[in-house]
């Protein structure tokens, strides 16, 4: 109702201003007042305005700077993150100088240099040493911006050691999972055509494989006698073709990925990728060790998310079919953060996702727990008592499908291969 | 006055004929060739189709300052189906963000701004009868019609409108899987887009055949107004560039449609895994910001054209350093090409190629400082007189100003980590991009209307229209760098799922607050534009006294311009209080004295 009303007085108003201009209007052409001829007390108003201006900007500006400034980011939680505020802070140095001046000259001139008819523009059309100065000046300064940038950019950027533990997030419309390597302190490899709910992650191991063909297998026969053996109509025949010949290619694929498992196992014994996946920890519970470098490893089952941890200052995005990574270093603990920083019981580190995902984007979150050394060993060693586990699987209906109908030569599946295991 | 009778030769003269034969209604306001009504098609259409986005805006900042409240203004466009008891639903949340934003950079920003100044301005200011193709200048203003067209009639499809942003990253934009505005919406998205490059591309050869081919004679390319310059440039980056969006377009259609894996691999969406596989996401975004950084500067050049002349013909005094100001616009144009990879630091690039962009990007922000500090200087110890157009031009030099130092912070790569994809990013682009060219455009409006319709707005409502949108968009737009850099991201429906953004949430009723108004004082300068078209007192010749070949030309619009030859021309355009002149300003026509230097 309220809105209502001041939906209705701005309305009016509006209506008065219109009025207003055309009694102007009126009025303007009795004194044979044209539209084109700026009276000098408009210019004047401007001018007053121009120089009045800045102060409610700069005004404004520094209010949301008292005003916010508690509510902004606290203190990075990452030993990146404190470079790079270091560096966020000297360029705002150079930049808020830049912006000072540059709009007070601005709004000072426009101001001040109001028309009179007596007087005449100053003749200046340029000034070559001016322009000289005015381009090097920038670049001088942006150079620096430039060196300090890419100084840290190239810290940041550089992974942390193989050694390093490598964790994995992986994102889906519309939730995080995040994987550890488990006992052996690899992750093992991955294939998309594997995921099912006892495998969110589609982990490839030897059993996870044979389960998934398993069920590919049972809903070919499923597809198989309906087709064979029931009347269907024709659209629903096409449709249960197509299902069919769907099936049928997936599990040449996952055939032929077990292929290439045997043989790399084979080749490579326990250094194969596909040796590693079986102790990895799929879990909801996000936990990193303080003061230790770690790898992230960011991956998409369906179509591009992006990790975002704000108090780290991390950001990466999770790019379906592509295995992209960024390192951290958590420098302060969940509970110090709770009883120093924030002051607040409740505080969590939060892991956002921040690329346009559907419906939820704006929901797809997971809470991140810093704790220190000692406690990350205990949790991890509580966690890899319960690995990734699918169930054996369930012994299919032999029948008229044989495996080796199929032969294509899968290239995703052995680069998988080649980078899961780093 | 003596300069008006000084004259081309017959040669110019050509043309001349067919002034006084009639024309119907179809081919005078319709299906017309002439390059002056086409530019009126365009600037009428951009203003319908930024009232479409506006009001988008509102019912989404509605959302944003009361989550989940109901709204009846919601209700009222959206219905119960998108706005069940007037709540925005989720999904058309991003519906709405993604058309705006279509709309916007699009259709009013390229379209509206480019399509009604270069086709007004061109031919006047270069001495022209026409552009060089009347007939492809036609197709191009109605392909732009059928593709806003299209784009209209997207809202109104099954699952919605396109929804992935307006820039439709695959995999999102292209499986309708993914979300119900990937279905037929994200299929007329494209075909509208199609058709709008296509009008642009008709467009912009037109541009560049006929500043380069049909000049008057003296008008150098030294000679030639900024205004001209900076449409050159951006007709020429459009050519360039659009293609390039719409292999990108094809690429997508061809993946959502005949299966076909140009964007996607190893997916597993609504319970299935996909059979793609080999593609790379990541392509799309290299072709799509190989366009989109350039097509930011294809909406802000026109701008800055416009500005360059009317700060100059206002503070009666030449812009300063014109050479400086072409080097600057070249310079920007070309850098423009080599910087589009600082939209993809955090997409897993190999950090070198990211310290490259980095390098690229930081080098675009000298001809951009070289351009503000030019501006200012010309306003020093200048005659400045406050017309509403130079109202908006002072106004985008200070847009232009604050976002150009915002995009220093996204462009240093180990900053935009945690500055990507937040609030931070919408509040630089709306205050340089869309601030800055929004400016332009009104300044333009205000400045050639009298060209355009032989008639005068009302200044003392250009004032009120300038000092509150000036305001509001500050309002509106400032605050969003402090909500960003507080972590929030973009492109959220709401921040109420926990507890982080809380201390900075209160802004965004602030921001909504100044967005309603904003708005409304857009309604104020819609209601002077179509007043003023009508009604308006009537203008006269050269109303701003202004230099260039435009005012030569008699107030009523006639076929081929100007009813004798083609003036010649004889200095620069800013000959502005140069000394020992009578007057303030000397026409483009007018010959130089016998010992005069040219500037
Ligand atoms: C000093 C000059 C400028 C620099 C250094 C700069 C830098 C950047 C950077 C690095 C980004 C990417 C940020 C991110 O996504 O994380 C960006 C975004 C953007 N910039 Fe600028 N910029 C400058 C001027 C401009 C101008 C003049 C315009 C338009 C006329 C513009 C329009 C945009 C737009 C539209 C986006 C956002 C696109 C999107 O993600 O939707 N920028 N700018
Ligand atoms: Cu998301
Ligand atoms: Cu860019």
């Amino acid at each position: 109702m309220t809105k209502l009303l001041i939906l209705i007085v701005v309305v009016l108003g509006i209506l008065a201003v219109a009025q207003l201009a055309r009694v102007y209007e009126l009025t303007s052409k009795l004194r044979g007042k044209r539209e084109e001829d700026i009276s000098p007390a408009d210019n004047r108003m401007n001018a007053t305005l121009m120089w009045l201006f800045p102060f409610a900007y700069f005004g404004f500006f520094l209010w949301l700077v008292l005003a916010y400034k508690d509510k902004m980011l606290p203190l990075a939680a990452s030993t990146q993150g404190v470079e790079t505020d270091w560096l966020m802070n000297f360029n705002w140095a150079i930049l808020i100088v830049v912006f000072v001046i540059t709009n007070a000259l601005l709004f000072y001139f426009a101001g001040k240099y109001v028309f009179s008819k007596d007087r005449r523009a100053h003749w200046q059309p340029h000034d070559n040493r001016l322009e000289l100065a005015w381009t090097i000046a920038p670049a001088i300064v942006l150079a620096v911006i430039i060196i300090y940038g890419l100084n840290s950019w190239n810290r940041i950027t550089t992974l942390a050691s193989p050694d390093a533990m490598r964790i994995e997030l992986y994102a889906r419309q519309f939730d995080w999972t995040v994987r550890y390597p488990g006992a052996d302190g690899v992750l093992g490899a991955t294939d998309y055509r594997l995921i099912n709910g006892n495998n969110p992650l589609g982990i490839v191991t030897p059993q996870a494989l044979e389960a998934r063909l398993a069920e590919l297998k049972l809903e070919e026969h499923a597809t198989d006698s309906l087709l064979h053996h029931t009347v269907q109509p024709a659209s629903k025949v096409l449709e249960l073709e197509e299902r069919l010949g769907y099936l049928g290619r997936m599990r040449a694929r996952l055939v032929n990925l077990r292929n290439v498992m045997d043989q790399d196992m084979k080749a490579n014994g326990d250094a194969s990728a596909y040796a590693h996946g079986a102790d990895d920890v799929v879990t909801k519970e996000f936990m990193l060790p303080v003061h230790e470098e770690v790898n992230l490893q960011i991956r998409s089952q369906d179509i591009i998310h992006s990790a975002f941890l704000p108090h780290l200052r991390v950001q990466m995005n999770a790019v379906p079919g592509m295995t992209t990574v960024i390192k951290v270093t958590p420098s302060i603990t969940s509970d110090s953060m709770r009883t120093h920083v924030m002051k607040d019981p409740n505080f969590n580190f939060i892991l956002l996702c921040n690329k346009i995902c559907g419906a939820s984007h704006y929901n797809m979150q997971l809470p991140l727990t810093v704790v220190t050394g000692n406690e990350f060993v205990a949790w991890a060693k509580e966690a890899n008592k319960k690995p990734f586990e699918v169930p054996a699987a369930s012994p299919a209906p032999e029948a008229a499908l044989p495996d080796s109908a199929v032969n294509i030569v899968d290239s995703t599946s052995m680069a998988q291969a080649a980078t899961a295991g780093h | 006055m003596g300069a008006h009778a000084h004259t081309a030769h017959a040669d110019h003269g050509a043309g001349h004929q067919h002034h006084h034969h009639e024309e119907s209604f179809v081919s005078k306001y319709v299906f017309s060739q002439d390059h002056k009504m086409i530019g009126k098609q365009f600037l009428v259409t951009a203003i319908i189709m930024a009232w479409i986005a506006v009001i988008m805006s509102l019912i989404f900042r509605l959302q944003l300052a009361w989550p989940n409240e109901g709204f009846a203004f919601s209700n009222f466009f959206l219905g119960d189906k998108w706005a069940p008891g007037g709540v925005l639903d989720s999904n058309m949340y991003l519906a709405l963000v993604t058309i705006h934003g279509t709309i916007m950079v699009f259709f009013v920003l390229t379209g509206g701004l480019s399509g009604t100044f270069a086709n007004l301005l061109i031919p006047l200011q270069v001495g022209a009868r026409d552009m060089a193709s009347g007939f492809i200048n036609m197709l191009s203003y109605w392909f732009f019609f059928m593709s806003s067209v299209i784009m209209v009639c997207s809202l109104f499809v099954e699952g919605g409108p396109a929804s992935a942003g307006w820039t439709i990253y695959p995999p999102l934009s292209a499986l309708p899987q993914a979300m119900p505005g990937s279905g037929t919406g994200m299929t007329l998205w494209l075909v509208s887009m199609t058709l709008f490059i296509a009008s642009s591309l008709m467009g912009g050869l037109n541009y560049v055949v006929t500043i380069l081919n049909l000049r008057t004679k003296g008008m150098k390319m030294t000679r030639l107004p900024l205004t001209i310059w900076a449409i050159f440039l951006t007709a020429v980056l459009g050519i360039l560039s659009f293609p390039v969006l719409l292999s990108a377009a094809l690429l997508l259609l061809l993946d959502r449609t005949v299966g076909t894996s140009f964007y996607l691999s190893d997916i597993h969406i609504a319970g299935e895994a996909l059979e793609n596989t080999g593609g790379s996401p990541i392509l799309f975004q290299h072709l799509f910001w190989f366009l989109g950084h350039p097509e930011v500067y294809i909406v802000l050049l026109p701008a800055l054209g416009i500005t360059s002349e009317i700060i100059s013909t206002n503070a009666r005094k030449p812009i300063f350093g014109y050479r400086a100001m072409i080097g600057s616009i070249l310079a920007i144009g070309f850098l423009s090409f080599i910087v589009w990879g600082h939209h993809m630091f955090v997409t897993g690039m190999n950090p070198f190629l990211g310290s490259v962009f980095v390098f690229t990007t930081l080098l675009i922000a000298i001809p951009s400082a070289v351009k503000v500090f030019n501006y200012i200087t010309t306003l020093w110890r200048g005659n400045i007189v406050f017309t509403p157009a130079m109202l908006f031009s002072i106004g985008l030099v200070a847009t232009f100003i604050a976002g150009g130092l915002t995009g220093i912070i996204l462009a240093d790569s180990a900053l935009d980590i945690h500055v990507h994809d937040t609030y931070f990013v919408v509040a630089h682009f709306h205050i340089v991009m869309g601030m800055s060219a929004i400016f332009g455009m009104f300044a333009g409006i205000y400045h050639w209307f009298p060209k355009m319709y032989g008639k005068m707005m009302n200044t003392k409502l250009g004032y009120a229209h300038f000092w509150v949108t000036f305001v509001c968009a500050f309002g509106v737009f400032f605050p969003m760098h402090f909500i960003g850099l507080a972590g929030a991201p973009r492109r959220y429906y709401s921040y109420t799922e926990f507890t982080m953004f809380d201390g900075v949430v209160d802004l965004n009723v602030l921001v909504t607050f100044f967005a309603i108004t904003g708005a409304l004082a857009q309604v104020v300068f819609t209601y002077n534009f179509f007043y003023s078209v009508f009604r308006g007192p009537k203008a006269v010749q050269n109303p701003w006294r202004s230099n260039t070949l435009e005012w030569t030309t008699p107030v009523e619009h006639l076929h081929g311009n100007w009813p004798g030859p083609i003036p010649v021309v004889h200095r620069w355009p800013y000959d502005y209080s140069k000394p020992g002149k009578p007057e303030d300003w000397v026409s483009q026509i007018t010959p130089l004295d016998p010992d005069e230097e040219e500037h």
